[in-house]
């Protein structure tokens, strides 16, 4: 499958929302790899963190949906902190969670969950469960 | 020779060499009778050890070995004339490779053995002086041969400047505007375009070619041919009536034979090649004049006021003597067509070719507009690397200019077409010059340039929009863009007819055809014949300021040879 690259994608809602949210526009970042090679939780990232601004610049929202990392993310900013080009890679991050938990999408039903379970989780997990796609 | 002395130097830029097996296979050769090894023999206390062995021996006969005989045979020369011997009874052999010590040992053999060779064959030069003709010849009028010819001028010489087009100027004239600092050449080159035309020590023979050249250095003939222009440039003063009123059209070259609609870039059959032409003079193209092809029309005869149009005229030739030569022939592109994956089309078209379009000066005024439809281009594309990096189908090198003006062209894009796009495909950006890196992170911050980190596959017409397949490495997608203009950065190549001009020369060219310096670091400006020198792109592919640099280079080491009044040449006396 070839991707459609077109400005109807390098400037669609989603790419305006992070930028929005995050406070900075993604072109600077040069795909170095620093981030990703300083990120302390990239070990169980499906998508390093210079993958995932790679692919905002793209404009491809599926594929980073579909990946974990950006629940992975630990926000230790130490990518943020490291960044040659000053993008702010944990703010980022922190804009594609906003994004997809305003989208409303539960990926489990609490209906279906038994009481005694629900009443053992703790709280966090019960979200994570919810809008995140992480155990 | 019967004293022969063998020096072998040996140092850490050479592979180990067994001096002893060295010294055997070499010790029973007629002749020698002395050998002795050296580390850093080229160092003062290493040439002060050859000299004394030179003395206590007796030798009449060395050979020498060097990692760079270029570089050391001047200085072995002076030690060795020093001890009282003469230029021809020394050899320096070539030892270099990174062989293994058992290679690196048989190599060194053989190279001695035939140093000795030689040094056998070696007769007693005469030394004849000639005085230097202070008069310079430069070959090609781009920014580098102008460089050198007004600095030449400068210094007090004579410059005889040979240019094969009508008018000095070179690419750069062609351009829109200069990375990184964006200053238009119309502005900055055009200065020194007249200052050329106008200094009184130098003479431009526009519209000629080089025929044949001979001689050394201190004094080349060479023989020019001056091309037909069918005006007689002497009468002519350059008013353009003429082509005001020839009713021909063609496809310029100047505008790199763009085809656009209501012919806007085609010029007449009788045209001066732009509006800051040096020489301001019109040529008449034969293939196209009506005159030529029908026989008859004459408009510009009957309309130049001062009766210079002269369809008899034949090419004619002028023989000069010159003390010394700089090449400055530049550079041409690949033609498109060498990239079969990529379709022909008038919306495809290269990095020169959008110079134009982009320039203000040019046939469009500086509006960017597709060649197929003279329509505004809301996306476009920029390939870098088209036959540049690519040893199985162009050219292994790197053409060096190609990253920078793509982001240049980019840039001006945006600027023309704010609500533009521009995208450009790369394999690594090569900015190594002053300000380049700044200039395309401005492009990517400012100008939203979106870089696509792979090679094209693809490059074809689907109805109204320019296709390109490509990849995107960094995210490992294939991708598609559907644009309105593909703009290629093909690679840079010697000028046409380089190879050709080399011969006549005499010197030396690499397998693609740029001029070959003398020591690829250390004389960059020299070609391999004394007193030729090189300039610009026909060396290899190099941009405004590095051209210009070398310009000024050459004229400077020119410029020392004629400080002094005569050169020195050694010629085998003939017995
Ligand atoms: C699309 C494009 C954009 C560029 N943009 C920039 C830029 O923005 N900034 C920058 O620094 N560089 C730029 N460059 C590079 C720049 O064009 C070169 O560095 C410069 O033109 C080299 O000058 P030159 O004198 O060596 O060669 P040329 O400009 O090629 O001049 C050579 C001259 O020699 C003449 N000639 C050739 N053969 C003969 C012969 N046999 N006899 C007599 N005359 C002959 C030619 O007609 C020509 O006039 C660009 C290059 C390209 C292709
Ligand atoms: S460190 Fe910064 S510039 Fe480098 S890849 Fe990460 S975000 Fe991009
Ligand atoms: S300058 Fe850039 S585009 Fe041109 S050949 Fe070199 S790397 Fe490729």
């Amino acid at each position: 499958m070839r991707v459609e690259i077109s400005t109807k994608r390098i400037y669609s809602d989603f790419v305006k929302k992070v930028e929005e949210i995050n406070g900075q526009t993604l072109p600077p970042c040069y795909q170095c790899g620093k981030c990703s090679a300083g990120c302390p939780m990239s070990f169980a990232m499906e998508l390093l963190p210079n993958q995932i601004i790679r692919l905002v610049q793209l404009g491809l929202e599926e594929d980073i949906a579909k990946s974990n990392t950006i629940w992975i993310c630990a926000s230790c900013i130490t990518c943020s902190l490291r960044c040659p080009r000053g993008v702010d890679l944990a703010r980022v991050m922190e804009a594609l969670r906003l994004i997809t938990m305003r989208k409303n999408i539960d990926h489990v039903k609490i209906s279906e969950i038994p009481q005694e379970t629900i009443a053992e989780l703790p709280q966090l997990a019960m979200v994570g469960g919810f809008r995140k796609l992480t155990a | 020779m019967e004293r022969i002395g063998v020096f072998l130097c040996h140092c850490k830029l050479i592979p180990p060499i067994d001096t002893g097996r060295v010294f055997e296979a070499i010790g029973n050769k007629p002749g020698v009778v002395y050998a002795a090894d050296y580390e850093e023999m080229c160092m003062a206390p290493g040439l002060e050890r050859v000299k004394e062995a030179i003395k206590d021996e007796k030798l009449d006969g060395v050979v020498l070995t060097s990692c760079s005989p270029a570089l050391y045979e001047e200085t072995f020369r002076h030690i060795v004339t020093s001890a009282g011997l003469e230029g021809y009874q020394m050899v320096v052999a070539e030892l270099k490779g990174q062989d293994g010590a058992k290679e690196a040992t048989q190599r060194a053999i053989e190279a001695i053995e035939s140093a000795l060779e030689r040094l056998r064959m070696s007769r007693p030069t005469v030394s004849s002086r000639v005085p230097i003709t202070k008069r310079a010849l430069v070959i090609g009028g781009g920014i580098a041969g102008i460089q050198a010819s007004l600095d030449i001028a400068d210094a007090g010489y004579e410059v005889i400047l040979v240019e094969k087009t009508p008018s000095i100027g070179g690419r750069m004239i062609q351009l829109s505007e200069t990375f990184p600092t964006l200053d238009c050449p119309q502005c900055i080159e055009t200065p020194k375009m007249t200052d050329t035309g106008q200094h009184p020590n130098i003479k431009i023979l526009a519209y000629s070619e080089v025929e044949g050249v001979s001689g050394n250095i201190g004094k080349f003939k060479v023989k020019i041919r001056r091309k037909a222009a069918y005006v007689d440039w002497d009468k002519c003063n350059g008013c353009g009536i003429c082509q005001e009123r020839c009713a021909t059209k063609a496809l310029a070259e100047f505008q790199q034979y763009l085809d656009l609609p209501g012919k806007i870039a085609h010029r007449k059959a009788i045209y001066i090649p732009f509006a800051q032409a040096v020489p301001m003079r019109p040529v008449i193209d034969r293939e196209h004049c009506r005159y030529f092809t029908k026989g008859k029309c004459g408009l510009c005869e009957m309309a130049c006021p001062v009766g210079a149009i002269d369809f008899s005229q034949q090419d004619s030739f002028v023989e000069i003597e010159v003390g010394a030569i700089i090449v400055a022939t530049g550079f041409d592109l690949m033609p498109k067509s060498e990239i079969a994956e990529f379709e022909e089309d008038p919306d495809i078209i290269d990095g020169l070719e959008f110079e134009r379009l982009l320039c203000p000066a040019g046939p469009t005024a500086g509006k960017v507009i597709r060649p197929s439809d003279g329509r505004e281009p809301k996306e476009v594309v920029f390939i870098s690397c088209c036959g540049s990096r690519d040893p199985e189908h162009g050219v292994p090198y790197c053409s060096r200019v190609c990253c920078m003006y793509l982001v240049k062209h980019a840039l001006l894009y945006k600027h023309a077409v704010p609500d533009g796009q521009a995208y450009i495909f790369y394999m690594d950006i090569r900015t190594t010059g002053k300000g380049y890196e700044e200039f395309i992170q401005r492009a990517v911050e400012e100008d939203k340039v979106l870089y696509l980190r792979g090679r094209v596959s693809k490059v074809f017409r689907d109805g109204d929009k320019i296709k390109v397949w490509g990849s995107d490495t960094l995210t490992g997608k294939r991708v598609e863009i559907a644009c309105d203009l593909a703009v290629l950065g093909m690679a840079m190549l010697p000028s046409e007819g380089s190879k050709e001009l080399a011969v006549k020369l005499s010197i030396a060219t690499d397998e693609y055809g740029f001029m070959t310096e003398l020591h690829p670091k250390l004389c960059p400006l020299e070609s391999t014949v004394p007193g030729i020198y090189l300039a610009g792109c026909c060396q290899g592919p190099k941009d405004i300021p590095d051209a210009v640099a070398q310009g000024g280079g050459a004229a400077s080491k020119l410029l020392s040879l004629f400080s002094q009044d005569e050169v020195i040449l050694e010629e085998a006396a003939v017995s």
